[in-house]
């Protein structure tokens, strides 16, 4: 009985970490997410009843692959009795040799390009890359993204349909069309990370377990494909996270990063996410992350909000502006400007990324703008600024926050 | 696989171009059909004149009308098609990113449909065979 148990907790454990690189293989071998899906479950079921038997096999892995691989023939060919197209399919896949077990690790790399592919709607290269490269269950995916299980379902299958019809392969992009690929996943990693850190909409700031697979796929795509920018793409997740716990008030309220207690910060994740920024920058090609990253690291660095390197932050921000002169960079770039030169000087450059029209909309530029006011004691303008912040804000904690700095100045 | 290019463009762009600077243009996608010929990757194609010549047929309440243009109110209108045999779209995609026509206008690559294909192909030798 004991043993029973113990056989059953090694081979869950085996199942945690090694079942998506069996999955993302055998879609490399089969070609087709769904017949993969039931040949890992059928692994699964053979190892059960004869591992307990003969032993669990020295290298897992390949015996899992080579069992699925077995059992989907099998399937096919028992099938082929209803479907005769199955036969041709049975028997290719019978005439593929033996693969080298050091050719798997590639095919989680694989599985993520062909889940983030651009031909591909965003909305299902997320829902995709959680479902079938994290592992996620439907369920909890939608439950994540506030979705119905059924809408996200069908955004999956439509998905799965497009890779098979119109041809999307199963590869790592050739070296050409690799920085543009690479934009892709990144985008989906930090779409994912971000919606764990601030959820859209909704009750709850945070979905931390979002964050969590946000970060292991950052580390996975770094130690499969080191790019400097997919290190400052990991650096950005955990310097962010490294705040989580002080972020947020036990009643849930949103705290300002210069009020949060810095004791609650994760020292560990900093120290991970400041080395991997001072790499991230000494390569040549440092990118928007690595510099949003080096952001975060000036901030980490301070151990009081008055010791904060304001002018080395309007610096990056500046930098960030030449490759992305998007507003919301030149907003970051106004509020670090006012913290280095003093609230009018950032006022003047804010009303004047607010008359080009971009920001009307949205939320964090008024409240930027009535916070300066307010400093000013321009106390008319500032609660004007509220207001129109708190037309436009969607999420709750970040309402909460912006009606309590329109009390205070009542 | 084959696909099935549908290049746009903006007729108005194009017809604001000097004479000189369409002929360079052409001349620039022709050498690159050429290219995806000898690659064995260029399966057919058709260039089209203006939508100012095209009719467009819509059936409405059981009767079919003719009206002038495309469908759509949109500045870019299909200007040809390419026939393109790849092995897959990630090949499809980098094979047309370096046609120069992509500078003047959106590509649209589509798979060809080869179960209504093979569906139109043997009706069509049903009817050879009847005669």
């Amino acid at each position: 009985m004991n043993e029973s148990l113990q056989m059953q907790r090694q081979v869950d454990a085996i199942y945690r970490t090694e079942s998506r690189r069996v999955f993302a293989t055998l879609i490399r071998l089969l070609g087709d997410f769904d017949l993969a899906e039931e040949a890992l479950h059928d692994a699964f079921a053979v190892a059960m009843a004869q591992w307990p038997r003969d032993g669990v096999p020295a290298k897992p892995r390949p015996w899992l692959v080579s069992v699925g691989r077995f059992k989907a023939i099998d399937n096919l060919r028992r099938r082929t009795r209803f479907d005769a197209s199955l036969a041709e399919l049975a028997q290719q896949l019978d005439a593929q040799p033996d693969l080298p077990d050091d050719d798997l690790e590639d095919d989680r790399l694989r599985l993520i390009f062909t889940c983030c592919h651009p031909a591909l709607p965003q909305e299902a290269q997320v829902a995709l890359t959680l479902r079938e490269v994290c592992g996620l269950k439907t369920e909890e995916i939608a439950s994540a993204f506030l979705l119905a299980p059924p809408t996200l379902a069908q955004r999956i299958v439509r998905a799965k349909a497009k890779i098979r019809a119109a041809g999307i392969p199963y590869q790592v992009p050739a070296l050409e069309d690799l920085p543009d690929r690479l934009d892709t996943v990144m985008q989906v990693i930090y779409l994912v990370f971000n919606e764990g850190y601030a959820a859209s909409s909704g009750p709850s700031l945070t979905r931390a377990d979002l964050s969590g697979e946000a970060i292991r796929l950052g580390r996975l795509v770094l130690e499969l494909l080191p790019d400097p920018e997919v290190m400052g793409l990991l650096a950005l997740m955990l310097l962010q996270e490294s705040r989580r716990q002080a972020r947020t008030s036990t009643t849930g309220d949103l705290i300002l990063l210069s009020d949060q207690n810095r004791e609650l910060w994760n020292q560990e994740q900093i120290a991970e996410g400041r080395s991997l920024v001072q790499q991230a920058l000494s390569s040549a090609q440092v990118g928007p992350y690595g510099i949003q990253a080096a952001i975060a690291a000036v901030h980490a660095e301070a151990p009081d909000p008055a010791a904060t390197d304001w002018a080395q932050i309007v610096g990056l921000y500046s930098l960030l502006a030449q490759i992305e002169p998007t507003p919301v960079v030149h907003l970051n770039r106004a509020v670090a400007v006012a913290m280095r030169d003093g609230p009018q000087a950032g006022l003047h450059l804010l009303d004047e990324i607010l008359a080009e029209g971009d920001l009307a909309h949205y939320h964090l530029a008024h409240a930027a703008r009535a916070d300066l006011c307010r400093q000013l004691g321009e106390t008319a303008e500032a609660k004007a600024s509220y207001q129109r912040a708190l037309d436009l804000v969607k999420q709750e904690p970040e309402r909460r926050f912006l009606e309590s700095r329109l009390r205070e100045l009542v | 696989m084959k696909f099935i290019c549908l290049g746009y463009f903006d007729e108005t762009q194009w017809d604001g171009l000097s004479e000189t600077e369409q002929a360079s243009l052409m001349a620039d996608c022709f050498a690159y059909d050429d290219e995806l010929r000898r690659g064995g990757h260029f399966l057919g194609g058709e260039a089209l004149q203006s939508v100012r010549n095209a009719a467009t047929l819509r059936y409405q309440n059981g009767q079919v009308v003719v009206t002038d243009g495309p469908f759509a109110e949109t500045k870019e209108q299909i200007g040809g098609i390419l026939m393109l045999e790849a092995r897959d779209l990630n090949h499809a995609i980098q094979l047309m990113s370096r046609h120069p026509g992509v500078r003047n206008g959106p590509f649209e690559i589509r798979p060809a449909d080869e179960e209504i294909n093979a569906q139109v192909n043997q009706s069509q030798t049903l009817q050879t065979n009847l005669h």
